[in-house]
Parts: structure tokens; sequence; C-alpha cells
């Protein structure tokens, strides 16, 4: 049996009718086509498939798509608006974050939640909020640096 | 739920079940969603009655909360070092305690604080120690039909402090090799021990409490002499696996450390 579920994904309303056993993780990537959001473990380990669920980072091949059904969706694909990239975007490209750049669009997804909780977090906090984020070939000071730039160029008046 | 007869499975944040499921571990064949009943994700303090947390409460929901920080720290230590900030955000900490690991991070501290656990199912409800709420890997005393609503953590006395210490190779993304929690109440930073409570987490099939490791502490001035014969007692009464983690030999060891280590956060030794 199907589920009928609505999911608002970078703003845009999608209805679908799922397969209860479909990861949201599926349905970003399958159903709605927008494949920013990576698979790498498929369980919970690498954070390649990080997507902000109502304000916060959650991996997207934990939750049935049914789970998430009414709830509000942001993806990689969200960030850059009128032409313009994201702030993070930028910085993760400014400071040579990425190599293979299959971990970054979670990378980027952990930071933005990160960002939206506090305006100003210390490195400790920054290191924790992408301590779920796997990277097997930049490593983590570009990254860190990255974002740390980021919270810097906000501060500024 | 009675009705799909043992088909079905409550699923709460599915951190655990979806990922049992894909490794095809399990496969139910009926969900039941509980997001649905409401309050069951409330976090209240009332001075005299303690601490009541829902079932359903998200671990980040708990970790970020300041009246668990500044209260019951040893619980706020066990919830920071559970997974990602991504699995936080959406797992449960009654999944966390009725999915029984014997790794299960919330539950050493929350024995250590002398929680209970309320269960509703089969026309009533009742309420049973947190100790006693594990069986065996996997299983608690929960029936088919019957859920765990609720958390109930009675209030600390101020004299009584506690810590949770876990050890694994990347904190973050393993489940404990060994996680102990230790609370202790004390008179004065030198006193002598009043109460102890020594709960082990992966060290045997269910969490578990060191009662003669306890024993041995109350009501003493704790020397360095007689905290290696306290987590020489704990590591016995411990009954570790051997996986693919770590040793049983190991995880002994580990046990003797970490107890140890607690003691001395905690008092002056
Ligand atoms: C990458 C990763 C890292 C992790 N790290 C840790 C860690 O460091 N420490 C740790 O302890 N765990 C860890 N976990 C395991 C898991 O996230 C936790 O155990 C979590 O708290 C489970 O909660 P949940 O809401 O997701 O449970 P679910 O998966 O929804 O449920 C777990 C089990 O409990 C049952 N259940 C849930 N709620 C109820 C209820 N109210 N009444 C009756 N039965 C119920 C379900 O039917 C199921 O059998 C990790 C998991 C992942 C994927
Ligand atoms: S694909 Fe989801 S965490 Fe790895
Ligand atoms: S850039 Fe390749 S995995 Fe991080």
């Amino acid at each position: 049996m199907k589920h009928q579920i609505r999911l608002n994904v970078n703003g845009a309303y999608y209805d679908l009718l799922v397969d209860p056993r479909k990861t949201l993780l599926e349905v970003i990537r399958n159903d709605i086509g927008l494949i920013g959001t990576k698979m790498g473990c498929n369980c919970g380990e690498c954070g390649a498939c990080t997507v902000i669920m109502d304000g916060r980072a959650v991996n997207a091949c934990l939750i049935l798509a049914v789970q998430a059904n009414d709830k509000k969706i942001l993806t990689i694909e969200g960030l850059a608006s009128g032409g313009k990239l994201d702030p993070l975007q930028e910085a993760f490209i400014d400071y040579g974050a990425l190599q293979c750049g299959y971990c970054t669009p979670g990378m980027i997804m952990s930071a933005k939640a990160l960002l939206y909780k506090k305006s100003s977090p210390d490195r400790g906090e920054i290191q924790e909020s992408i301590a779920g984020n796997l990277c097997r070939c930049t490593g983590y000071i570009s990254v860190i640096e990255a974002i740390e730039a980021v919270i810097k160029a906000e501060k500024r008046p | 739920m009675n009705q799909f007869k043992g088909k079905a499975k409550i699923l709460a944040g599915g951190t655990d079940l979806l990922v049992q499921m894909k490794r095809g571990k399990i496969a139910p064949e009926y969900l039941i969603n509980i997001k649905n009943i409401s309050d069951l994700d409330r976090i209240e303090y009332d001075v005299n009655r303690g601490l009541t947390i829902g079932s359903l409460a998200l671990i980040a929901d708990l970790q970020e909360s300041y009246t668990i920080r500044d209260r019951f720290p040893i619980l706020h230590g066990a919830l920071s070092q559970l997974g990602t900030q991504q699995v936080r955000n959406i797992a449960t900490i009654g999944g966390n305690l009725c999915n029984a690991s014997p790794a299960a991070e919330t539950a050493p501290a929350l024995i250590a604080l002398g929680a209970s656990a309320k269960i509703v199912g089969h026309g009533g409800e009742k309420v049973v120690k947190l100790e006693d709420f594990f069986v065996e890997p996997g299983k608690t005393v929960l029936k088919i039909g019957q859920i765990l609503i609720e958390i109930q953590i009675p209030n600390v006395s101020p004299d009584c402090k506690g810590i949770y210490l876990k050890h694994a190779l990347r904190r973050k993304l393993e489940t404990a090799i060994v996680g102990v929690a230790v609370s202790l109440s004390t008179d004065f930073e030198y006193g002598p021990v009043k109460e102890a409570n020594i709960v082990l987490g992966a060290a045997a099939p269910i969490p578990k409490r060191a009662l003669k490791a306890e024993q041995l502490a109350k009501g003493k001035k704790i020397d360095q002499h007689l905290l290696n014969e306290i987590a020489s007692v704990a590591s016995e009464e411990s009954s570790p696996i051997t996986d693919v983690r770590a040793t049983a030999e190991y995880r002994r060891e580990m046990v003797k450390v970490l107890v140890k280590r607690a003691f001395t956060e905690l008092i002056k030794i």
C-alpha cells in the first residue's frame, strides 16, 4: 500500500505517492530528482545524505519519506538564491574545503544548521556539528576554516 | 497493536529500527508511528517530583536543556556522547532504552539517577525501576501491546555528584566499548561516601549495577587502595562479551579504568 505525502523541499511542494519503506533520501534523489544530496553508507554513519528538516540537520537515509510528511526540507540545491551562492558555499571554494566533493553537500548542510542555531559558535561546536560528516580526501581543517570565515564575515558590521 | 500479533514494531526516531531493517536483521510487516500521541515528547521539571521525560523526547532537545545540564549532569554527559548531531536530531530517549542494546548510552546514567519507566498497555499502566526494565540484549520487560511512555527521574540531592564516562575509539560514531556511570554523595570533598551508584554499560548482557562495588564504597572514606578494590570488584561483577570491537578481557580491564577515573573526577582521593 502506497502513502500519499506532501514534502516542502527548498520551498516547493511535492505531492507524492510513496512506498512506506522508502527513505527520504531515495525520494529526494529518485522521485524528486535532486541529486545534490549524496548516498554513502546508507545507515547514518557518513553524513553524505545530510539535509535540514524543520531547521535541523538530519540523515535523510535514516528517515522514512512518510515520516517527513508535511515537513520543511532544505537541501544543498536550496542554498543559492538569485544566482548567488550561499556564503558557506563561497567559503568552501575559497578555502579549498573540497576535493572530490562527495561529502561537501552534507558538510555544508551540517554547518548551515549549526549557524541557524548559533550565530557565533566556537571551534569545538563547529567540530561537534560536523563530527557526523566523514571526508575521505580533504581532511577537516580547511572545512573548519571555511566555516569560521563565514562566521567572522557575518560578525563584521 | 495486539491485532498485528507480533508482526508490528513501534517506530520512534527509527535510527535503530531502520538500520536493523536495512541489514535484514528484522523485517516487521507493519510499523506503528507513535508520533501522533500528544505530549509524548515533553520534558518537565518540578522541584518536588523531579524530571519527567516523554519517551519521544529527542536526544538533541534533551542535550540542549540547561535544566538537565545543570541539575542532572550525569545524564547530560551521556546524551552529549550519543551519536552524531544528525542522529541526535531524530533519535528518541525511549528508542534508546527500548532497543535494549547492552551499550545503550542513556541507560547507565538513568539507572544511576534512580530513574523509573512508565509503561502503558493492556488496559493499564505501571511503573518499573529502570534497572529492572532490561531482560537480555534486545529485550525489555515490555510485552506486545505495551509501550514505554515516560521516564521519571527523582530529584538529586545537592550533595550528590555524578559522571558518565564512555570508552570508544570513535566517540561520536560508535556505541560504547564500555560505559560507566557513577554517582556519589558526600558531605564534603574529603568526606566519606554516603551513597554510591555504579552502573556499567556494554559490560554485561544488560546495563548493570555493580552492587558489590557500591557496597564497598558506601560509608567509607575513599583512598587509593580502597578505590583499586572497588574497581576490581566492579570488574568482577561485569560479564562482557568478545565482539568485533573489543575482547571480554579488554572490556573488563576498561571497567576498572573507568570506575577509577570516575571516582577521581568526582571526589578528592
Ligand atoms: C550513526 C549512528 C550512531 C549511533 N550512536 C549511538 C551511540 O553513540 N550510543 C547509543 O546508545 N546509540 C547510538 N545509536 C543508536 C540509536 O541512535 C539510539 O539507540 C536511539 O536513541 C534510538 O532511538 P530511536 O527513536 O531512533 O529508536 P527507534 O529506532 O525508533 O526504535 C528502537 C527500538 O525501540 C522500540 N521503541 C521505540 N520507542 C518505543 C516506545 N516508546 N515504547 C516501546 N518500544 C519502543 C522500537 O520498536 C525499536 O525496536 C546510533 C545510531 C546511529 C545510526
Ligand atoms: S548515507 Fe546517510 S549517513 Fe551515510
Ligand atoms: S572531499 Fe572527497 S570525501 Fe570529502
